[in-house]
């Protein structure tokens, strides 16, 4: 079916503001999601999967401008043994970055798998999201795939000693960055990732994830603070029998976000667990949009997302899980819940669920309304100021997405950051 | 149920116990067809067959202008394709928009003068068009106290509306009950006020092509402050061939008033599937109750997929009123597809909308049903039930829509929606939305998918029952809470329906 005109013209023109890196061995995948994000054209307002969300700001042509976020605070996770891999505006700064080398992994830049003919990331780049444009379409990862132009390959063979820590620098009020990573973790093999900062005023970032067998992935992001930006990530991820994946992502401040993830769980006995927590104020639009696919036995999958919300703010989530035929003794979760701290705020959410086998267990959750009026009155009648205990009760609503955190010290930085937030206001 | 009639009964079984079985498990009960002659439109449908309907109905000008209107809004439209059913192509041309019996040519001014065909056709679907009617087959019926057991029935055959029974005891009451095509020509000023006023003549493709054909329907008017004295009903019969059917119903309650009407479907077996397009306007004003209850049984095509009613329908009720009360309740069981949202908009600030659905889909049957709950009057309240039940190689869906507006302040919604599974081979999908706009409401929503406890069964089946009847058991419990919403003219119907659709789904 040809596309409506309109569509074209706006993916025509973002199209003109591109260029196509020198693709080496990537240049066959990126070919391939330029001729899928043809044929799909990027996301308009009027389409299903971008009902709650206006994605005009991350399909125009120029990317709007973004102030940069002034604060002396250290950056995030800095107290952390990491190996640091920096980017500056979305390009890899060698002056800021670790070197890259850490005993269970190895780590190349997107440039030099681009100078290579033969590389195992081949195998992976844009082969996972090409997988993940069905049944859903995701033309902003297409494009991704297409013109990335940065990013690294991570090989995990073993269980490197400190969390790869990618940091995404926001120095340029009008930069544009797309970056595109691959991960793959070996059987039973274990890594953490970490990613934090801004990247840029407007960010297009993917990540391909292929877990092996009896392999493990830990992954906690927070995005950045600067209030104007804009984000719109995708991860794909495929697991093998027994891995597992835990992400979780603290969304503070940012005008427009969109988090996509995608797993498939295609191994018996696999776990994924997606957590997210936001907090936003003001002009702060925030989308979780998860598509969970079961289609192995005996697996188990959590989606567990709290938004606080104040002063006009807008939280989505679109969670999905589609269990396949034959994919029996799934066991399903997903929770969706926010707090709207005032009438301006709101909360859009469509929680589904898809199935096709009958030995299963899946539920889903999905709440939204005010702080509880009598446990803010039992706060204050034990002398907790409203301010105070409104703090307690938020922060004790965040708190099971942030208990999705195995390591208790990332989970504590996790914390500090939202009370920081709750007391600042901002 | 062909096997159980040539089963040996073995020593010990009883036998009211087989004919129990073969009672509830039989095949569909109502395929059967009335041989009668019939007067159709030509096939297709255009301005000239549009305004053929109006004419047919002897229409006010007014009337066929809303109906071609409704034409042409229909020609730019195009088809849903957003629900998770499949089905061949529609061709819209290549049926019947207007068949009625040749008999019904005059309208008959009384029952008695009703064509005795038409009459036994509804006895033999258990609703005898008789003013001393007691419901065949409902427990406990014939203990109720008299006025408890009336039920006036509007029974619609093909497209014409064939009788309303109590028409004059409802008449002494100030109630209104008749066919649409009465009421357009009776009472035009309530027509003309209401009509299209909860379902606007563009407000979906079957909702506009139905605005544009529809045949007849029923037509209710309670007065304020009555109470309906008895129990409304429509019965919904296809018959003819190659025949969409296209009813309208149009119900109001006016200030301060109550009314519970029932509703009830069914349609020979045939091979090849038949459409059709209805659509209810409820309006309810300050103070009013309607309580609306649906028993959908249309032929739900053999086991192999062939045939069966497509069922698209639009039912919304406007709650206009302060404090205004609408229940929907629904046992979804027969169609081939059905697309069907049954929805409450709460205007009035305290009104408050009710739905509970059980859905049961089997063989290769598909389901898209939920509802629409929106709030925009302060306090008001909303109650989501909905129960899926799939098997064989069915697909089951709930799609549903919570919207609270920035002005319903202190508003409540409750959703629950539970599927079951029945079989290896068969889908349950829930796809709720839900938009909250203000943050002094409360909006919750859960559901659950699972198949039928292991453990129950075990219980079940170790008293005796074999796996069959235990099933059936297990999923009455599992949906109870709405079986328990339906009027009690139903709850007998609606538990047999339950079995029924269940059988040969174990193992």
């Amino acid at each position: 079916m040809a596309l409506p005109q309109a569509k074209q013209t706006v993916t025509e023109e973002r199209l003109a503001t591109l260029t196509m890196p020198d693709a080496g061995c990537t240049k066959k995948a990126r070919e391939a999601a330029l001729a899928r994000l043809r044929q799909m054209g990027l996301p308009g307002r009027r389409d299903e999967y971008w009902k709650y969300t206006r994605p005009d700001t991350l399909t125009s042509a120029e990317a709007p401008t973004a102030a940069l976020f002034q604060t002396d605070e250290p950056t995030m996770f800095h107290e952390f043994d990491r190996l640091k891999i920096v980017f500056i505006d979305g390009v890899f700064s060698p002056e800021e970055s670790d070197e890259l080398s850490l005993e269970g992994v190895t780590i190349d830049r997107l440039e030099d798998i681009c100078g290579k003919d033969i590389h195992w990331a081949k195998e992976l780049y844009g082969v996972l999201e090409a997988n993940g444009q069905t049944p859903v379409q995701r033309p902003l990862a297409a494009l991704n795939t297409a013109y990335a132009s940065d990013g690294v390959a991570i090989h995990v063979t073993g269980k490197p000693s400190k969390p790869i820590s990618l940091i995404y620098r926001h120095a340029s009020e009008t930069s544009d960055a797309i970056l595109h990573h691959v991960v793959r973790v070996e059987s039973d093999a274990e890594v953490t990732i970490l990613e934090n900062g801004p990247a840029a005023s407007r960010f297009n970032k993917c990540m391909e994830i292929d877990i092996a067998d009896g392999g493990a992935l830990h992954h906690i992001r927070a995005q950045g603070r600067d209030h104007q930006r804009r984000a719109a990530t995708h991860m794909f991820t495929r697991m093998g029998t027994e891995s597992v994946y835990k992400s979780f992502t603290l969304t503070v401040n940012g005008v427009l976000t969109r988090n996509e993830q995608v797993i498939e769980l295609t191994g018996d006995d696999a776990v994924a667990h997606v957590a997210g927590a936001c907090v936003g104020d003001g002009e702060f639009h925030h989308d979780d949009t998860v598509f969970v696919t079961h289609d192995a036995v005996n697996c188990e999958s959590r989606q567990v997302f709290k938004k606080v919300l104040r002063n006009g703010a807008t939280g989505v989530f679109q969670g999905k899980i589609l269990v396949k035929e034959g994919a029996q003794k799934t066991d399903g979760y997903q929770i969706s819940q926010s707090l709207l701290l005032d009438e301006d705020s709101q909360f859009l959410a469509k929680p589904e669920l898809e199935i096709y086998a009958d030995d299963v267990a899946c539920s889903h959750g999905s709440t939204s309304g005010a702080i509880d009026e009598t446990a803010l009155f039992y706060l204050r009648s034990r002398g907790v100021p409203t301010r105070e205990a409104t703090d307690m009760l938020t922060l004790a609503f965040l708190a099971e997405a942030v208990q999705e955190i195995e390591d208790d010290a990332l989970a504590e930085v996790i914390v500090t950051r939202l009370q920081d937030w709750l007391a600042r206001r901002h | 149920m062909a096997a159980l009639d040539q089963t040996q009964v073995k020593e010990g079984v009883d036998q009211e116990t087989v004919d129990a079985v073969r009672e509830v498990g039989g095949a569909y009960k109502y395929g059967w067809e009335t041989e009668i002659e019939m007067e159709y439109a030509p096939k297709g449908v255009n301005p000239d067959i549009v305004r053929l309907i109006s004419d047919k109905n002897d229409e006010p000008e007014w009337m066929t202008e809303w109906r071609l209107a409704a034409f042409e809004r229909w020609t730019k439209m195009e088809e849903p394709n957003w629900a998770m059913v499949n089905y061949p192509e529609i061709d819209f041309q290549n049926q019947y928009y207007y068949a009625r019996p040749k008999s019904m040519e005059e309208k008959p001014k009384s029952l008695d003068e009703v064509d005795p065909k038409l009459l036994a056709t509804y006895e033999k679907l258990g609703i005898p068009l008789k003013e001393q009617m007691i419901l065949a087959g409902v427990e406990g019926a014939e203990n109720a106290p008299a006025e408890g057991r009336k039920v006036a029935v509007d029974a619609v055959f093909d497209s014409v509306s064939v009788g309303t029974t109590f028409q004059k005891e409802l008449k002494e009451a100030g109630v209104i009950f008749c066919s649409i095509s009465e009421a357009i020509k009776e009472h035009p000023e309530l027509v003309k006020k209401y009509l299209g006023s909860v379902v606007p003549v563009s407000d979906n493709f079957y909702a506009t092509l139905n605005s544009a054909v529809f045949s007849d329907g029923s037509f209710v008017y309670v007065p304020p402050g009555v109470r309906c004295p008895m129990e409304l009903s429509t019965y919904f019969r296809i018959n003819a061939e190659n025949t969409g059917q296209f009813e309208r119903t149009l119900i109001i309650a006016d200030k301060g008033s109550y009314v519970s009407y029932l509703e009830g479907c069914t349609a020979p077996q045939r091979d090849t599937a038949q459409l059709h397009a209805a659509v209810v306007e409820i309006i309810i004003e300050e103070d009013a109750e309607v309580k609306y209850s649906t028993v959908q049984n249309w032929f739900p095509g053999d086991e192999n997929g062939k045939g069966g009613i497509y069922n698209f329908v639009t039912k919304r009720a406007d709650c206009r009123g302060d404090r205004s009360k609408v229940m929907w309740t629904q046992v979804e069981t027969g169609s081939a597809v059905t697309w069907k949202y049954p929805s409450c908009i709460l205007r009035g600030d305290d009104s408050q909308g009710e739905f509970y659905s059980i859905a049961i889909a089997n063989n290769y049957q598909q389901a898209d049903t939920g509802t629409k709950m929106v709030h925009l009057g302060k306090n008001t309240k909303s109650r989501i039930v909905s129960k899926g039940i799939s098997a064989g190689k069915a697909q089951n869906t709930y799609r549903g829509l919570v919207a609270m507006h920035p002005k319903a302040k202190d508003s409540r919604n409750y959703t629950q929606c539970d599927s079951l599974l029945i079989g290896d081979k068969c889908g349950a999908h829930t796809v709720p939305y839900i938009e909250v706009r203000n943050n002094s409401s409360r909006v919750e929503h859960e559901a659950t998918t699972s198949k039928v406890d292991d453990d129950q069964l075990f219980y079940c089946r170790q008293r005796g029952m074999d796996e069959e009847e235990a099933v059936a058991l297990v999923v009455n419990g599992f949906c109870k809470d709405v079986l328990q919403a339906l009027p009690m003219e139903f709850a007998m119907e609606a538990q047999q329906l339950v079995a029924i659709s269940l059988e040969g789904s174990v193992g």
